[in-house]
């Protein structure tokens, strides 16, 4: 068995498997289709200061090989996490990485000053880069400025590894990727999702309640590994790839293309277990090709 | 409930009418596990590019014992199109148990009251509160007579209402307007079918102060409360009809 351990900031993942925020609950949804404890770690769901009810239904809508959804960062606040969800997952030998987000740099801080008080919680992934909700988010990931001013508010108050997650509805991705490093990030996550929309034809209106949606799936495949691969040379911290990725075949174009992780998200509606193959399919291409550690791969194509 | 993702066998397809198909499935590992009337599983489709999402399609029938569950497809697009293409021998990845199910009272008489596909789940629920006490009625209704289906089946658990909006069976109108409501006093009632006509019931249900369940179908991705998108509104704000649901009491919702 290839060493397939990978590091991100200071923490230590057993495997380059990860999943993406909002497509996996707390964990505690699969426990009973998927161990834990053998993935590399998993992104729990967007979590806000203050509680958040989301947007109105319909919230998803499929397209080919993809699907559109506008959440909109539904979620109980922070403390709510911290009281009732944190308890349950003390004891998860992984890596629990909470995905942070808010509407402006003083609440994004505060939000994460609370989860660094959480001692089995080592890193944030901070969600600079949803599109579904109008009072932040994305703004702030669609500029240089917007994100490093989230970036600097954040790491004063937060100590441990602090992920960054970058929207690819701009037009230079590796300048903002710069924008955030140069702001102390850890590393860099990406891609969020595409914004789209999709039109029911009879009723003639959107499929969304709010028009417009995030599209993910296999169909984001092409476009999130452009820009893994332009950001793995734009900048020095890890980048963690992730859009369409739904078996060990798709995980390792990524890394190949210069992530050191990935994030598996949509897949998971698809096949709930995927996660653990994707582990496995990695494990036996690696060995099937001689290579003994995954780094051996990492930004192998240049 | 422990939820399962397993490769259940195809036994059975049979097309109860052009666009409605019941397929039989066992388990080829091991016992069926035990579902609860109003749950649902959710089925992969392959062989159909435009689908990606599993199906979620409610259970019409359980039986541990005999290694069989039975599910009843409304074929409406691509997806439960592929869905009817299966064949007996055919593998499909089903995950399930899912959602919370209805109230299995143990005494009263219950009417369960269905529309289109919305009685499938109901077969089921009527079979659990006969056995464990309770006497279920049957309220069926569509837009004619081809739609109403396993009327045979439901006959042998309870009696049977039928209402068409073309009167080609039983009487003609909706399921609120059938002469059985006049006539008999109900302890409970449970809907499932187009969400106008579980509106109409739960109304119905509120005047006549009969505590009332529904089954909502929601649009989801996951079936495992993680994505939320299939978000119902209730008292308690926004929640997910695959695990809070798919059965909800009225008066969680914010109907009326």
């Amino acid at each position: 068995m290839a060493n397939l351990k990978v590091n991100i900031g200071n923490i230590s993942l057993k495997n380059p498997v990860l999943t993406a925020s909002g497509t996996f609950g707390y964990g505690l949804e699969f426990a009973d289709l998927v161990d834990l404890n053998r993935l590399g770690g998993f992104v729990v769901k967007g979590t806000t200061l203050l509680p958040r009810q989301g947007n109105d239904y319909p919230r998803m809508a499929e397209s080919a090989a993809g699907m559109l959804n506008c959440v909109g960062l539904q979620n109980k606040g922070v403390e709510y996490f911290a009281q009732n969800i944190y308890p349950l997952l003390k004891d998860v030998d992984s890596n629990v990485i909470v995905n942070v987000s808010g509407s402006d740099p003083e609440n994004y801080a505060a939000c994460a000053a609370r989860i660094d008080s959480l001692q089995r919680i080592p890193a944030i992934e901070l969600n600079i880069s949803c599109p579904n909700v109008k009072d932040g988010g994305m703004a702030f990931g669609t500029s240089c400025q917007g994100a490093a001013s989230v970036v600097r508010a954040v790491r004063k108050v937060y100590h441990k590894t602090l992920i960054v997650k970058l929207s690819p509805n701009v037009t230079d991705i590796a300048s903002i990727a710069r924008a955030v490093e140069d702001e102390g990030a850890d590393a860099v996550s990406l891609i969020n999702t595409l914004m789209g929309m999709s039109v029911d034809i009879e009723r003639r209106c959107s499929r969304l309640s709010i028009g417009t949606g995030g599209l993910s799936g296999p169909c984001v495949k092409p476009v999130a590994l452009r820009m893994v691969s332009q950001v793995a040379k734009a900048v020095k911290i890890p980048v963690i790839g992730l859009g369409g990725i739904s078996n060990a075949t798709d995980a390792l174009e990524f890394m190949m293309l210069g992530a050191s992780a990935i994030q598996i998200g949509t897949a998971n509606f698809v096949d709930p277990t995927v996660t653990i193959k994707v582990i496995d399919g990695m494990n036996e291409w690696l060995d099937a090709h001689g290579v003994k550690d995954i780094h051996e791969i990492i930004g192998c194509i240049r | 409930m422990e939820k399962h993702l397993i490769d259940l066998l195809v036994e059975r397809v049979d097309f109860l009418r052009a666009d409605y198909v019941l397929i039989s499935l066992s388990n080829p590992l091991g016992p069926m596990p035990e579902c609860i009337p109003g749950q649902f599983v959710q089925l992969q489709v392959v062989g159909e590019p435009r689908v990606m999402l599993r199906r979620p399609i409610s259970i019409n029938w359980c039986d541990v014992a005999a290694n069989r569950l039975d599910i009843l497809i409304h074929v409406i697009g691509p997806g439960t199109a592929a869905l009817s293409r299966l064949k007996p021998g055919d593998t499909l990845s089903t995950l399930f148990p899912l959602g919370n199910g209805f109230e299995v009272y143990h005494d009263g008489d219950i009417l369960l009251v269905g529309g289109g596909v919305g009685t499938a789940p109901m077969l089921y629920y009527g079979k659990a509160l006969r056995e464990s006490g309770a006497r279920p009625h049957f309220l069926l209704g569509g837009r004619s007579a081809k739609d109403i289906l396993q009327l045979e089946r439901f006959e042998e658990i309870g009696p049977v209402y039928v209402t068409t909006e073309d009167a080609t069976r039983g009487e003609r109108g909706f399921v609120t307007q059938h002469s059985i409501l006049q006539r008999q006093k109900f302890d409970a009632v449970a809907a499932c079918g187009p969400k106008p006509m579980m509106r109409a019931v739960a109304l119905w249900a509120r005047d006549a102060q009969v505590d009332c369940e529904v089954s909502l179908e929601n649009m989801m991705a996951c079936g495992l409360g993680a994505c939320l998108c299939c978000v119902e509104k209730t008292v308690r704000g926004n929640v997910c009809v695959c695990t809070e649901g798919p059965v909800f009491p009225t008066t969680a919702l914010t109907w009326f």
